[in-house]
């Protein structure tokens, strides 16, 4: 498991314009994250998880301070270098699985790998065990609507984890699911980081998931107000 | 090769809606495939006609003639160079008088161009022989076509009073039997003219040994100088049918641009449509890690293939649509041909060429694109942390 520095950030500060009044989403974030950690953003609504885990998955740019995310700088990665950093090295999943709907449960998967131009042989070993992670082997050729909401969120998972990448960050991954599919998803998402070392950072107000967690950092009103790493 | 790979899983995943664009484009397809070959058909065969029955391999006209300026052809007989008058001897060249006339057909008094001709000549495909031979007893034997017996209320075996000036510029008249009519689709030998035989026609008008027009056969290497004659080639021969086959074309052009633009607006809003129901999609595509400018191109490329797929179902049915019009041609209304002027029998058969079928995909493909492109634009404006939650920067 690794534990070089991951991501970095320094005066992270993020203000939406709105009107008269900005909106500050993050105000003087300090944070650093290690390989291999399993750690949690939590707060209530409006608190900045969601804006934090954007700008470490280089998705938006902090309006001053900075964010180095494996060796990058966020706020000075043109569209490109963004786009090349998320597709080598992060992972998402999302509240809404966002899965492709036109796709079949194997064809998610493999679009990551397409976008990394690995060979075909390389493409269905590397997309079969990431199923095989998630227990969805024989869903492989289901559609996303054929799917339940536990089903499409192992997709994602799946879809996030098949590149063996350095961070996956995930945007209230259990919010639309059951207690015993949250429970399965928490599960698997514990052994992908154990067994692979994937980093995983999420974003939640989820008491199921925090009680997963073993890093807690809190953030009220776009600052760290706590964070606590649980005893080994 | 992944943008085409996801524009087609996408393409294919989108269903109906893809197979009703397809369908809708389709129809722009064989429409101009259809017209366009019908152009060209009735190009080819007008001159083919006109090739067969008026121009021949070229003419050479004399002095100042002008078959649109009437007061140009008394003064036009030349007398026939040797070379010529031999190839004519021969076979290789048809020499025709021309001459203006009065004709006084049941009473009433009308123009016409009595036109001479070697009533035994090979190159022109017309009824000529009719007028020598067999009509023995007939001093000057007339075949006319049948559009100009309809107007001049003649019929075969009618003597007719024709009235002329010879050379010489005195008027001279004499009574003709209309010995046959004849049936062309070129209306340029029919209407206002009686042929007679040349030998017949120099002899009224005091022209011995003269001519107007002299018609070389298709293939023979024209001599493009003899004194006071000016070869004609079809440049100026067919200058007519080309002008008119052109005009006709625009006119259909509108038809087929209209149903064209229909197609392009139906792709045009399902672009648009496509990428504001799917800018999560777009989201989550970005936050894979696909390029924004890959982006675009999936989705242009999505509208693009729209035309290759339309090809596709256009041949299913065009196909044997086009095959059975090529065999059996597009039977025009009775009479229509000649009311527009054309030079055309009972149908037209179209003619296909892989250029008109090659440039008929390109020109789709490349509107299709062009139409696919302009509402992905937009898509450098939306913020993937939008997109993802579906919203729309």
């Amino acid at each position: 498991m690794s534990r070089q520095e991951l991501i970095r950030t320094v005066n992270l500060t993020k203000i939406y314009p709105s009107g008269d009044q900005p909106i500050t989403a993050l105000r003087d974030v300090n944070l650093v994250l290690s390989g291999g950690e399993f750690a949690g953003l939590v707060g209530p609504s409006g608190s900045g998880k969601t804006t934090l885990l954007n700008i470490v998955g280089s998705l938006d740019t902090p309006t001053s301070g900075s964010a180095v995310v494996l060796g990058e700088k966020i706020e000075t990665l043109s569209h490109k270098k963004a786009a090349a950093l998320r597709n080598h090295h992060i992972g998402f999943i999302f509240q809404t699985f966002n899965l492709l709907p036109v796709y079949t449960v194997y064809e998610n998967v493999e679009f990551p790998l397409l976008l990394l131009g690995m060979t075909p042989t390389a493409r269905r070993k590397a997309v079969r065990d990431a199923l095989a992670w998630v227990g969805l082997a024989d869903r492989e050729k289901s559609r996303p609507a054929q799917l339940s909401g536990g089903q499409s969120q192992r997709v994602a998972i799946a879809r996030a984890v098949v590149k063996k990448p350095d961070l996956v960050l995930a945007d209230e991954p259990t919010a639309n699911l059951d207690a015993e599919n949250s429970h399965h998803i928490l599960e698997t998402m514990e052994a992908i980081n154990h067994d692979l070392g994937t980093t995983f950072l999420f974003s939640t107000h989820d008491d199921k998931v925090i009680r997963h967690l073993r890093r807690k950092i809190t953030l009220i009103d776009g600052r760290v107000a706590d964070d606590e790493i649980k005893p080994a | 090769m992944i943008i085409p790979k996801l524009a087609f899983r996408n393409l294919i995943g989108n269903g109906a809606k893809t197979w009703l664009n397809a369908l809708v484009l389709s129809l722009s397809f064989v429409a101009i495939i259809w017209g366009q070959s019908l152009f060209e058909g009735m190009d080819k065969e007008m001159s083919k006609v006109t090739i067969d029955q008026q121009a021949g391999g070229g003419q050479y006209w004399a002095g100042a003639y002008d078959p649109y300026d009437p007061l140009t052809i008394d003064d036009a007989p030349r007398t026939i160079p040797a070379d010529l008058a031999a190839a004519a001897s021969a076979g290789r060249a048809v020499p025709i008088l021309i001459v203006t006339g009065t004709i006084y057909p049941n009473g009433r008094m009308t123009t016409a161009l009595l036109k001479g001709v070697d009533p035994g000549q090979k190159i022109l495909k017309l009824p000529f022989g009719r007028l020598g031979g067999s009509e023995s007893g007939v001093n000057v034997p007339g075949l006319i076509g049948t559009r100009m017996a309809k107007s001049a209320g003649l019929k075969k075996g009618d003597t007719v009073t024709v009235r002329w000036r010879t050379a010489s510029g005195t008027f001279d008249a004499a009574d003709i039997e209309i010995v046959d009519l004849f049936e062309t689709q070129v209306q340029t030998v029919d209407v206002g003219q009686i042929w007679m035989p040349l030998d017949a026609l120099q002899k009224m008008t005091g022209r011995r040994g003269e001519a107007t027009v002299i018609t070389l056969p298709t293939g023979i290497e024209a001599e493009p100088s003899f004194p006071g004659w000016t070869f004609q080639g079809y440049d100026v021969l067919l200058k007519d049918i080309k002008n008119l086959v052109q005009a006709k074309s625009l006119g259909f052009s509108i038809f087929y641009t209209t149903l064209m633009a229909l197609a392009l607006l139906a792709i045009f809003n399902t672009q648009i449509l496509s990428i504001w129901h799917r800018r999560r999609e777009i989201g989550t595509l970005i936050a894979l890690g696909m390029p924004r400018g890959r982006v675009i191109g999936l989705f242009t490329l999505e509208g693009a293939m729209l035309s290759i797929l339309a090809a596709a179902v256009g041949a299913v049915y065009g196909l044997p649509l086009l095959i059975y019009m090529a065999r059996h041609g597009w039977v025009l209304p009775s009479g229509q041909a000649d009311s527009y002027g054309l030079a055309l029998g009972k149908a037209i058969y179209p003619a296909y060429s892989g250029g008109l079928v090659v440039a008929t995909t390109l020109i789709v493909l490349a509107a299709t694109t062009i139409v696919s492109f302009l509402p992905t634009r937009k898509i450098v404006t939306l913020k993937p942390t939008d997109a993802l939650k579906g919203k729309w920067s």
